[in-house]
């Protein structure tokens, strides 16, 4: 490797990088405006990387009931167990390794809420569109749904919907998307109406294309800015909710504790002195929801038109 | 009038808007042909009923507008009250539109090649890599360079002249036997303007399309246009030979609309200007609707003026045309 060798490599780079600016360039270079964000998007990923690894990193399968012995519950930070390891984070009232517990956690609270919120996005997407491209009655009728939908709390849906169906993973996705998808119906809608009137909307009518087409192909692809914002804070929202309900006992079952469940476990344990059972996984659920909605407050403001600088 | 079928026979199209406040007459009682090849300027002040004479024709008025009366035959067929099966085979592959904004026309997020492909297959079993072919002629076509990088951008990637050309190309690119340009000059300015004149000229002559094009501008259709409709209030009050008309407008706004055109000849003197402004269609005067704005005006304009032929191919609706020459 001689020194004109890499000159040649840097002027040949050149043009390509002096090139359009593409619009997801611009799009990183204005997220990474604030470092706040910036820093919440790393610790999102990390929270997100641990969740996949989960098993790879844990000292211990907290739902595998061979490993777990009731003889070590509440053990307290850095106490050294059975098998050997050390529980780092102390150990709950079932005599689950904490930290392992939390990973698992993650992983379950940050699926189900991912899950949930994707699914929610396409059905309320599909009917936002629906109701803004059909207008009239069609229009009327969804969005009073919408309506009454939104005005009942989520927590009270949520809660009754699982009153009925019983605990397990997929009952409590159900509720939430149940409680979800309204929000998501409302902004495509907005967005929806505004693309339609818009001239290329127009002229795509112009040349003939399938209503199917103009409405998936050329209006939705037009409303994600506003989806990908709320599709971040719903899925914190989805988040805490899920934590509450299993706080509630009506989530998951025991066996599988979320971060919610972890939470409620040891809140009785809060003033005897045994701080961890809760404190760590409230620490972790904290910083999970937190970081989601700085990600989302970020792109919030990269992708409202109105604050383009 | 001549034995071969107009490409477009407009009769006494009615479009009303009814809205809370009354009932807008944005179109009443036009009527015109245009032929294979022919390239019709339909001109007129800003809502004077032009775009929406062009929405009418394909089919594209939305609530609370509506086609009140008339017909519009395309070949022969006519097309109000065609299924909406039926105009959606018509709309793009046999009539296609141009619009005002270029800016506008294209679909952001959309690739120019995904945009100009659709346009194809949506009316022809063509597949993708051919069409993709047939684009990257099209674009060829209408003079921009380079046409296969230029298929892989965006829009927002591209000049407003650039835009446009992408549009005429979209609206060329089925060879429709009619085309609806709704000012699409407008925006851009004069040189890239010349040259899409030019090229949507050329394309009309080579493919034999017939040319409907919306202006405001009467020096573009001076050059581009073989005949000439004005349009004012919803009516058109004088058609005939481009040259002529322009030459000899018969109908007084005709002439004042010529008189303001601001000359190299007349620097330094007063611009001659049409007194007044358009008139709201809500409430238009009775009889004539230029009439309050007219120097000619008197007792007989306060009823409505009929369609006369002062000449071969010459139609009018005034009871006081003008003699020669343009306004004072």
């Amino acid at each position: 490797m001689s020194v004109t060798e890499d000159k040649a490599a840097l002027i040949v780079r050149k043009p390509a990088a002096a090139g359009v600016e593409t619009p997801f360039m611009r799009f990183r270079s204005d997220f990474t405006d604030s470092w706040v964000a910036t820093a919440a998007l790393a610790v999102l990923c990390l929270i997100i990387l641990i969740a996949v690894f989960a098993p790879l990193i844990a000292p211990q399968n907290p739902y595998d009931l061979g490993q777990v012995d009731i003889m070590e519950s509440r053990q307290p930070p850095g106490s050294r167990s059975f098998q050997g390891y050390i529980f780092l984070l102390g150990s709950d009232g079932a005599g689950r390794d904490l930290f392992s517990a939390i990973l698992y956690g993650l992983r379950i609270s940050l699926s189900v809420g991912a899950m949930s919120g994707v699914i929610a996005l396409a059905i309320g997407s599909t009917v936002g569109l629906a109701a803004a491209y059909l207008g009239g009655r069609t229009e009327a009728f969804i969005m009073r749904v919408v309506d009454i939908q939104l005005s009942f709390p989520a927590i009270l849906i949520a809660l009754m919907l699982l009153a009925v169906f019983g605990k397990g993973v997929d009952k409590i996705m159900i509720a939430l998307v149940t409680v979800q998808w309204a929000y998501y119906a409302r902004t495509v809608r907005s967005s929806a109406l505004v693309e339609r009137s818009k001239e290329y909307v127009e002229a795509a009518n112009c040349l003939g294309l399938s209503h199917k087409r103009i409405l998936f192909r050329h209006i939705l692809p037009n409303c994600l800015a506003p989806l990908i914002v709320v599709g971040t804070v719903q899925t914190a929202h989805a988040i805490a909710l899920e934590a509450t309900l299993s706080f509630l006992g009506v989530g998951l079952p025991q066996t599988e504790p979320s971060l919610g469940l972890l939470i409620s476990n040891g809140f009785e344990y809060m003033l005897s002195g045994r701080y961890w059972i809760s404190f760590f996984p409230g620490i972790a659920l904290l910083v999970t929801i937190v970081s989601i909605n700085l990600v989302g407050d970020q792109l919030r403001d990269v992708l409202n038109p109105r604050l383009q600088r | 009038m001549s034995a071969p079928k107009p490409t477009l026979a407009v009769e006494d199209l009615c479009t009303y808007f009814f809205t809370k406040s009354g009932v807008v007459k944005a179109v009443d009682k036009v009527s015109f042909e245009i032929g294979a090849g022919e390239v019709l300027g339909l001109v007129g002040e800003s809502g004077s009923g032009k775009t929406v004479t062009g929405f009418s024709i394909v089919g594209l008025i939305d609530q609370p507008g509506r086609i009140v009366s008339g017909s519009i035959r395309y070949k022969g067929e006519e097309l109000i009250g065609a299924s909406e099966e039926r105009l959606r085979h018509i709309r793009g592959n046999r009539i296609a539109m141009i619009f005002q904004d270029p800016t506008m026309t294209l679909n952001p997020v959309l690739r120019i090649d995904t945009q100009l492909v659709e346009a194809i297959t949506a009316h022809s079993d063509t597949d993708a890599r051919t069409a993709w072919e047939q684009s990257r002629d099209a674009l060829g076509q209408v003079g921009i360079p380079s046409p296969e990088e230029r298929l892989k951008c965006y829009p927002h990637e591209l000049s407003g002249g650039m835009r446009q050309r992408v549009a005429i190309a979209i609206a060329f690119l089925n060879k429709p036997n009619l085309i609806i340009a709704d000012e699409p000059t407008t925006a851009l300015d004069v040189t890239i303007q010349a040259q899409i004149i030019y090229e949507a000229q050329t394309l009309c002559r080579k493919t034999g399309t017939a040319l409907l094009w919306i202006t405001h501008d009467l020096a573009v259709v001076a050059g581009l246009a073989d005949r000439i409709c004005v349009m004012y209030a919803g009516r058109i009050v004088e058609e005939g030979g481009a040259d002529n008309v322009i030459d000899r407008p018969l109908h007084p706004y005709t002439a004042g609309l010529i008189g303001s055109v601001p000359s190299h000849n007349r620097r330094g003197k007063r611009l001659a200007q049409i007194p007044g402004s358009t008139p709201s269609l809500l409430n238009l005067p009775e009889g004539c609707a230029f009439r309050t704005r007219c120097k000619f005006n008197d007792d007989t304009c306060l009823e409505e003026p009929e369609v006369t032929h002062p000449a071969k191919d010459r139609s009018l609706r005034c009871f006081h045309p003008v003699s020669r020459g343009p306004a004072p």
